[in-house]
This record gives structure tokens, C-alpha cells and sequence, in this order.
């Protein structure tokens, strides 16, 4: 890597995603506090759905289920209704605090990715490690480019392109 | 912003400029379906549907796969942009979530330096 931005940056922390490899996908994000409350804001399920949905992203969580620890099982539904609604869910396989979540996912089945988080302390900071890693570059590519978070933004996009393409008809 | 070809942006406003193909997309973006069950959705003929399906191939939009005797369509959203521009969508969305997790780890630290004063 390049430069490591100096101290006196904005406040701001970057968030940094590099695809590692045909299978694996890592996001990073150094966070202002110690693991164990970073640790925190991810095992306790109150704290968690506060922050993973965040409204911006427009889709209502409707459920959230999470038994954090080695073993346990989560889903989390999100949707306007029962009908319109769509269920992520897995086990995790590891859980050590404060240092380490590992979970799978299941919902896509075989392509499921296996997600690891783990997180550094940094002098009283938190240096975040998100890996995503898949069982076939299709599946990979696919999160990538198919995700449902990412479709209503992607529909938005093509509006606009054809509202510019009719005005230049 | 990301590149199109001239061709390619044709193709794909063409096939964007139908109700039903726009709709198949939607469903698409939701789950992976058969013609059949495409059809059925719509309303429509098995061959209208095989139309419109091919429609969203040509223009990337769309990708089918054979399996049995069962074509199964799935969106091929990788088809409107380069890789890079999805990475960055998908940085974006970690990123929306991160600001809010921020909140939060302040939240918390309030309350031990809180809890430790007491």
C-alpha cells in the first residue's frame, strides 16, 4: 500500500475494499474506539440491527435473530411485508472476543461466502478486517455485481440514463 | 461516469424500453426464475417471454443457463458496468453502514467513561 493518510486528515475514516483474489473480497475501516466495543456493537443484536441497516439503504429490517457465539445460529429478514421479504441466515462458526466473528452464510446456498471479521487494536483504535471469501469466482462476482441492496440504486441509475437518452432523442 | 459503447447503450435502452421487460428485471433482481415461471408472472405465452428473455440476453442484461430441460434466467447486472464501479458501490454500502456503526462505538464509550466515573 501507498501512503497511510497522516493524523491530520478529516476526522472521517476511510473505508477500503479490495477484491484479494477471484474468491475474496476484504474491507477494511479503522473505527475510534477499543475492540471490546467494537466487538460489542457487533455481538449484541440491539446494537447490531441499529447500525447494518442503516436507513439509507431504504429496505426495513423486519426481524433479526443473532445467538452470538461458536455455534449459534442468526437470521436477519428484511422487506416492507411477508410477502416482499428476504431471509439471511447462517451459523457462527467462531466467536472470540474481542478479536474474531466468523460466520457463514447460507441463504445463496453452495455460493454462500464464509465472512470474517476481525478486529486490532490500534492504541486504543480499532483497525477492522472484513473478508468475504467464496467458494467459486462466479459466486464471488456475482456478490459483487447482484447484490439486492445494491439493485434499487442500480434501477435509479438506468432511470437516468434513459431520461438523458429521451432528452437527446 | 462508466463507459458505454454507442452499440451497446442501444441494445440495452431498447431492451429497457418495455413494462414487462423492465419488470422481468425487477423480478430477476429478487430470484433467479425459469421461462415458465417468468410466463406465468406476466401473464404471457411461453414464446413471448423466450422474446423478451432474449431481448435482456443480447444486451447483457440478462443471462440463461440450460439446466435439464429447465432455461433458468438470472440477472446479469454486471452487464450495465466495469468491475471497478461495482467494487465501489459495494465500498459505498460498507461505508453507509460504518458511519452508523461510529455512532454507536461513541455511544458506547460515553457510557463506560460514564460507568468509570460513577
Amino acid at each position: 500500500m501507498d501512503e497511510n493518510s497522516s493524523e491530520l486528515a478529516p476526522r472521517k475514516n476511510r473505508t477500503v475494499v479490495e477484491r484479494k483474489s477471484d474468491l475474496e473480497l476484504v474491507v477494511t475501516r479503522v473505527f475510534d474506539g477499543p475492540p471490546r466495543i467494537v466487538f460489542e456493537a457487533w455481538a449484541k443484536p440491539e446494537l447490531f440491527q441499529r447500525w447494518w441497516v442503516p436507513k439509507s439503504l431504504g429496505v426495513p429490517l423486519r426481524s433479526c435473530e443473532m445467538d452470538v457465539r461458536t455455534g449459534g445460529g442468526y437470521r436477519l429478514e428484511f422487506g416492507l411485508d411477508a410477502a416482499n421479504s428476504m431471509a439471511f441466515y447462517g451459523k457462527y462458526i467462531e466467536v472470540t472476543p474481542p478479536s474474531r466473528i466468523v460466520w457463514t452464510n447460507e441463504e445463496s446456498g453452495d455460493a454462500g461466502a464464509v465472512t470474517t471479521v476481525t478486529f486490532a487494536d490500534q492504541g486504543g483504535r480499532t483497525l477492522l478486517t472484513l473478508s468475504e471469501l467464496y467458494p467459486t469466482k462466479e459466486a464471488c462476482d456475482e456478490a459483487i455485481q447482484g447484490s439486492a441492496a445494491g439493485l434499487p440504486e442500480q434501477f435509479e441509475q438506468l432511470d437516468a440514463l434513459l431520461i438523458d437518452l429521451g432528452d437527446n432523442a | 461516469m462508466v463507459q458505454y459503447s454507442a452499440a451497446r447503450l442501444d441494445v440495452s435502452f431498447t431492451a429497457l424500453s418495455d413494462a414487462t421487460r423492465r419488470g422481468v428485471l425487477e423480478q430477476l433482481g429478487r430470484a433467479d426464475a425459469s421461462i415458465t415461471d417468468l410466463a406465468d408472472r406476466f401473464d404471457m405465452t411461453l414464446t413471448g417471454m423466450k422474446k423478451h428473455v432474449s431481448v435482456l440476453e443480447r444486451a447483457g442484461l440478462v443471462t440463461t443457463e440450460k439446466i435439464g430441460r429447465v432455461r433458468t434466467c438470472r440477472l446479469n447486472a454486471g452487464g450495465l458496468e466495469d468491475e471497478a464501479a461495482w467494487i465501489e458501490r459495494y465500498r459505498r454500502r460498507w461505508d453507509l453502514r460504518f458511519e452508523a456503526l461510529d455512532e454507536i462505538v461513541e455511544d458506547l464509550k460515553q457510557k463506560e467513561d460514564l460507568d468509570g466515573r460513577k
